[in-house]
């Protein structure tokens, strides 16, 4: 891993915001491209994440390259495996560079999820249909005869993308299962929000993000400079005042849970041949990663069914992680993780340990908070955390890090990264 | 290497332009139908003199005879159908006679196409303007390629259209449409073109063929031109229509001082009822004009752009252009240069400086482009806060504050960082190149390159050479004004260059006048009855009083002659942030649409005080082309009217005091300098010019 950058992550504010998928893929990516002593044509592919791509921005990754002067003659594609798709397509560079087929690639994740679309019923898009294809006045006026108001109540894009199609479970629902059955009380999650919210405005403050955070330029003149979701007077009292959104006598609520936000985020991932012939410097090396799958009605449980063999197959011992990211989807479920960690009797039967895998060290988990603080863009978030896990460890003198998701749909994501 | 995929197939083939060749003209035989293929010998873009013309009347002659059954006109070059008649045969014409029979000769040929009994096609791309799209409307059906651009820009050089452009235009589409395109000279997209019904197909070149195909095969209607269109066969309509046209035109181009948009409206107002009327009485209304001292000095402008034009000839090889400084100027040199496709990093330390770049430079390419060319500006214009676009830049241009210590710190940094064969170069207007070319590592890759303010509007450029600026980076900084469609113009380093040097006694005897209690708006009014686009004070206001003063300044301490005394509440009004339009305050008041607050003229202006401006500006050309400062008179001339917007009908400040008389200017002068002080005396210049 040579180098990485990501935009602020913009809260949505109930109306698309200034930024497509492709533009802010294009505001994050420039400035990185930028100061390389390469040139952007350099890359053999550009690998892009993304869970909600727009209609006019059909394999966003071409665009994203084409429109950072990427050149004409640059493949590109772009992967989907819901929150995992930033990840994913790190993964996708890691493994065809250590396979030898490729030395340079730009990888990353993008996502506006203030831009998902409205989505027609099927009765009114057939509707729709009918009446475009009336030839005939008459046949216009019968069209409009059967026309239906509440054809005009879209259903909303996102909120049917957050739903899980086969348990009919929303993803704050399946956290609702996951701190159920490992008892994560809602003062709990509320104070791990807090906790979040905190340490995302110290990081802001110290200026440890200035490095990784690039401006955002919008064509109105409006600078976008830090991750506007975080709310640094966030305390217990104000958490606890907020009502449950997903089940009315729930512990998941707005707060304790990620934001939804629209950002993008680049790595640059090199072999060691092209490390060579570029002169370039890196930050850090992927050692391995590891995909896990599970019933998605307990998704959130994901990080510890990818990260369990991860570390086996490495012969590491969660003590022996120095930073770990774990995607703050919800609080519920992080807790959740770590619950599932230090239950002896899941290690066993689960996970085929002989006891508790252990504990994970609070001052070692989401050192600068996470998607509760600063927002889930789907499809962007798997590689912020990578690039967010090398920046810690480089901070913070760590070696060995870890950066987990949970899926959507039931999986786990997890990649092994050493610092340099 | 091998090639692109894309580069082996550019350029796109022109369909229908390979056949026969004769001297101007290629024939292309496709079946029963003939297509006569432009490609004017010698040239890049199709012009119109003598000897195409009486091709094409031979090339008639096989029409008529030959049975075909349609003719398709086209053009070769890349660059255009046809930019209209070749200006170098109206230059210096006198004998009426003569013109009369030239006009006529043209015309009968392009009549004759309109005559011809089968069908016509005019397949446009490019350029189609004055002359090229006469010719077009002469056909049955012009078919526009998506690029193609119509317009009549005749009035811009003191002209209407002469070769039946007036009459088929108004006849075409709706005569309003019509004239105001003739009135403003303004070009038509393609798309525009066939709203207007101008055009009947608008398609890419790989459509052309069909395009012609369904044309004459009649499965094309022929827009309407509108109900309107009818109503003004009735010559009582036509005088009220007129009447408010004539206003609107006084406003842009007063008729004190402009002919041809007046002359155009009398020739549809009289003859606008009748296409066969108005075509015989254009013909006599462009022979009359033509003559004219006016039209002729517009026409003489005209070349003089031409001229500047060929200063920044070819590529410059510069890409990637990093600027310094998100002010004003750096702001606008920096979008102007990403709109022209420039990829552009803009580096500065205020995020706010650079979020107001962005939303002016987003502002500009609105204004100019749609669709993925909006996207590819906007992605090309990138606002930099750290300043790592140095790195990979071809060109820098620094636009910081006036400051010499701030600029050498800068260029430092810029050194430490930049490639090694990159042009570095300072937008300054007050600071001596040769003071900031000291301590730099590299000085010969060091030059000036001055714009002015607005950039998307004045189209001047001055490209400063200091003494050890090498040749290279020079014509570097020359061909890379040239890339952006701006004009270079050389000039040596020296305080104010050309244009402010000649500018400030000007600005600075406004501001006396002001001092000795004279009204700002009658001043103003004084240099706009002579001809200029703006007053004085409020030119003032447009180029920030700030740099005003500063340029002020550094010619008072530089020159050594006398300049007229900066007031003290000059430099109050900076001090207090009073910058003129850029900060809404300066000597006028600016509102929300940034045009100045002025009150009504309370005396009309004198004569005398129309002298007393203008001539300290001629006499300061007239010392910098004594003092080689800029090559001649004529580049000078252009450097003023495309640097300062001086009265274009007037042919440039040198060629005015020509007309009036190099002695009479000298002599006023003298008599100025009595009556003022010797910052009137004229120049040694005026008398080697009198010979």
């Amino acid at each position: 891993m040579i180098d990485g950058s990501r935009t602020p992550f913009i809260k949505a504010r109930g109306k698309p915001g200034p930024f497509s998928p492709a533009d802010l893929a294009v505001q994050c990516g420039r400035p990185l491209l930028m100061r390389q002593r390469f040139s952007p044509t350099a890359f053999d592919q550009v690998i892009l994440g993304c869970a909600n791509q727009i209609a006019g921005e059909m394999n966003v990754a071409r665009v994203a390259a084409l429109r950072l002067g990427c050149g004409d003659e640059m493949p590109a594609w772009t992967v989907h495996r819901n929150c995992g798709s930033g990840m994913q397509s790190l993964d996708d560079a890691f493994r065809n560079i250590a396979h030898g087929d490729i030395d340079l690639v730009l990888a990353g994740g993008t996502e506006a999820l203030s831009r998902a679309p409205l989505i027609l019923s099927d009765k009114a898009a057939g509707w729709l249909g009918k009446f475009q294809s009336a030839k005939t006045t008459g046949q216009q006026l019968a069209a409009l005869r059967a026309f239906d108001f509440s054809y005009l109540n879209p259903e909303i894009g996102l909120k049917q993308g957050l739903t899980d199609p086969v348990t009919g479970l929303m993803m704050g629902q399946t956290a609702e299962v996951v701190a159920h059955r490992f008892g994560i009380s809602r003062w709990q999650m509320d104070n791990y929000a807090m906790e979040s919210h905190h340490r995302l405005a110290r990081a802001q403050k110290e200026g440890w993000l200035d490095d990784e955070v690039e401006l955002m330029f919008a064509p109105d003149g409006t600078v976008y400079d830090h991750d506007d979701g975080v709310r640094p007077d966030s305390s217990i009292e104000s958490l606890a005042k907020l009502k449950p959104v997903f089940e009315k006598y729930g512990d998941v609520t707005a707060g304790n849970s990620s934001q939804v936000t629209d950002g993008a985020c680049w790595m640059i991932l090199a072999s060691e041949e092209a490390v060579k012939e570029h002169k370039l410097e890196p930050i850090a090396k992927i050692v391995d990663s590891e995909w896990a799958a599970l019933a998605p009605d307990i998704m959130g449980l994901g990080p510890v069914m990818s990260s369990t063999p991860l570390m086996q197959r490495a012969g590491l011992t969660l003590s022996d992680i120095d930073t770990w990211e774990l995607n703050e989807a919800f609080a519920a479920q992080v807790l959740g993780c770590l619950a599932a960690w230090e239950d002896a009797q899941f290690c066993r039967e689960v996970l085929g340990l002989e006891g508790a895998a252990g504990r994970i060290d609070r001052d070692k988990l989401n050192v600068d908070g996470g998607a509760i603080s600063l927002g889930h863009p789907v499809g962007t978030s798997g590689t912020r955390i990578v690039l967010h896990l090398i920046n810690a460890m480089r901070r913070t003198g760590g070696k060995k890090g870890i950066a987990t998701e949970c899926v959507g749909g039931g999986q786990g994501g997890s990649m092994l990264v050493e610092a340099l | 290497m091998t090639k692109s995929a894309k580069e082996f197939l550019s350029p796109t083939p022109l369909t229908g332009t390979t056949g026969i060749r004769g001297t101007h003209w290629i024939k292309h035989e496709d079946g029963k139908r003939l297509w006569l293929v432009l490609d004017r010998q010698d040239v890049a873009v199709n012009t119109f003199n003598e000897p195409v013309f009486r091709e094409l009347d031979a090339l008639l002659d096989e029409v008529e005879g030959g049975g075909w059954e349609a003719v398709i006109f086209r053009s070769a070059k890349q660059s255009g159908f046809a930019a209209g008649a070749d200006l170098n045969q109206f230059k210096g014409l006198k004998g009426n006679d003569e013109i009369k029979a030239k006009i006529e000769e043209a015309n009968a040929v392009v009549d004759r196409v309109a005559a011809l009994d089968i069908p016509t096609v005019c397949v446009a791309h490019g350029i189609c303007v004055g002359g090229g799209l006469e010719l077009a409307l002469a056909c049955d059906f012009i078919v526009a390629r998506e690029d193609a651009s119509f317009g009549f820009p005749e009035v811009l050089v003191g002209l209407h259209p002469g070769l039946g452009g007036t009459a088929r235009l108004t006849h075409r589409i709706a005569p309003v449409e019509a004239m105001k395109m003739m009135l403003t000279g303004k070009t038509k997209k393609a798309k525009k073109a066939k709203r207007l019904g101008i055009v009947d197909l608008v398609v890419p070149e790989r459509d052309i063929s069909n395009a012609v195909n369904a044309v004459l095969t009649g499965k094309v209607e022929r827009k309407s031109p509108g109900a309107m269109a009818g109503a003004m066969n009735f010559y009582p309509a036509r005088v009220a229509i007129a009447r408010q046209m004539r206003a609107e035109t006084e406003k842009q181009a007063p008729s004190e001082h402009y002919d041809s948009p007046y002359a155009l409206i009398d020739l549809w107002e009289d003859h606008g009822g009748s296409l066969d009327d108005m075509l015989a009485a254009e013909r006599e209304s462009f022979a009359n004009l033509l003559p004219t001292e006016t039209t002729q000095n517009l026409i003489r402008v005209f070349f003089l752009r031409e001229r500047l034009k060929a200063n920044g000839k070819g590529k410059s090889g510069v890409e990637h252009l990093h600027v310094v400084g998100a002010g004003t100027m750096g702001a606008e040199i920096g979008a102007w240069a990403a709109l022209q496709g420039m990829t552009v990093t803009i580096a500065d330390p205020s995020r706010e400086a650079l979020g107001k770049a962005m939303k002016s430079a987003s502002k500009l390419f609105e204004r100019k482009l749609d669709g993925p060319e909006l996207l590819a500006a906007r992605d090309r214009f990138i606002p930099d806060p750290k300043g790592d676009g140095v790195v990979s830049a071809d060109l820098i241009i620094e636009a910081a504050p006036e400051r010499v210590d701030l600029k050498h710190k800068i260029y430092a940094g810029l050194e430490a960082k930049m490639k090694p064969d990159a042009v570095l170069a300072t937008n300054t207007s007050s600071l001596d190149l040769n003071e900031l070319a000291k301590g730099l590592k590299n000085p010969e890759r060091f030059v000036g390159i001055h714009f002015f303010n607005p950039v998307s509007r004045l189209e001047l450029v001055e490209v400063v050479k200091q003494d050890k600026s090498s040749d290279a980076a020079y014509e570097t900084a020359l061909k890379f004004v040239g890339d952006i469609s701006r004009q270079p113009l050389p000039v040596k380093a020296s305080p104010g260059f050309l244009v402010n040097r000649a500018l400030m006694p000007y600005l600075g005897e406004a501001l006396l006048m002001i001092d000795e209690g004279e009204q700002q708006e009658r001043i103003d009014a004084a240099a706009e009855d002579f001809g200029m686009p703006m007053g004085p004070v409020e030119l003032a206001d447009q180029v920030g009083l700030d740099i005003c003063l500063a340029v002020a300044e550094s010619l008072a301490r530089d020159l050594d002659r006398p300049m007229p005394e900066i007031p003290q509440w000059l430099r109050d009004k900076v001090a207090a942030g009073e910058l003129g339009r850029k900060t809404g305050k300066g000597l006028y008041d600016y509102g929300w649409d940034g045009k100045p607050k002025k009150d009504k003229v309370k005396q009309a202006p004198t004569e005398a005080m129309r002298d007393r401006l203008v001539l300290p500006l001629l006499d300061a050309v007239a010392r910098c082309i004594d003092g080689g400062i800029v090559a001649d008179a004529d580049s000078a001339d252009a450097a003023m009217i495309f640097g300062t917007g001086f009265a274009p009908f007037r042919g440039g400040p040198i060629h005015y005091a020509r007309s009036r008389g190099f002695t009479d200017v000298r002599q006023t002068l003298a008599a100025l300098a009595d009556e003022y002080g010797e910052r009137f005396e004229p120049s040694a210049w005026w008398r080697k010019a009198e010979g």
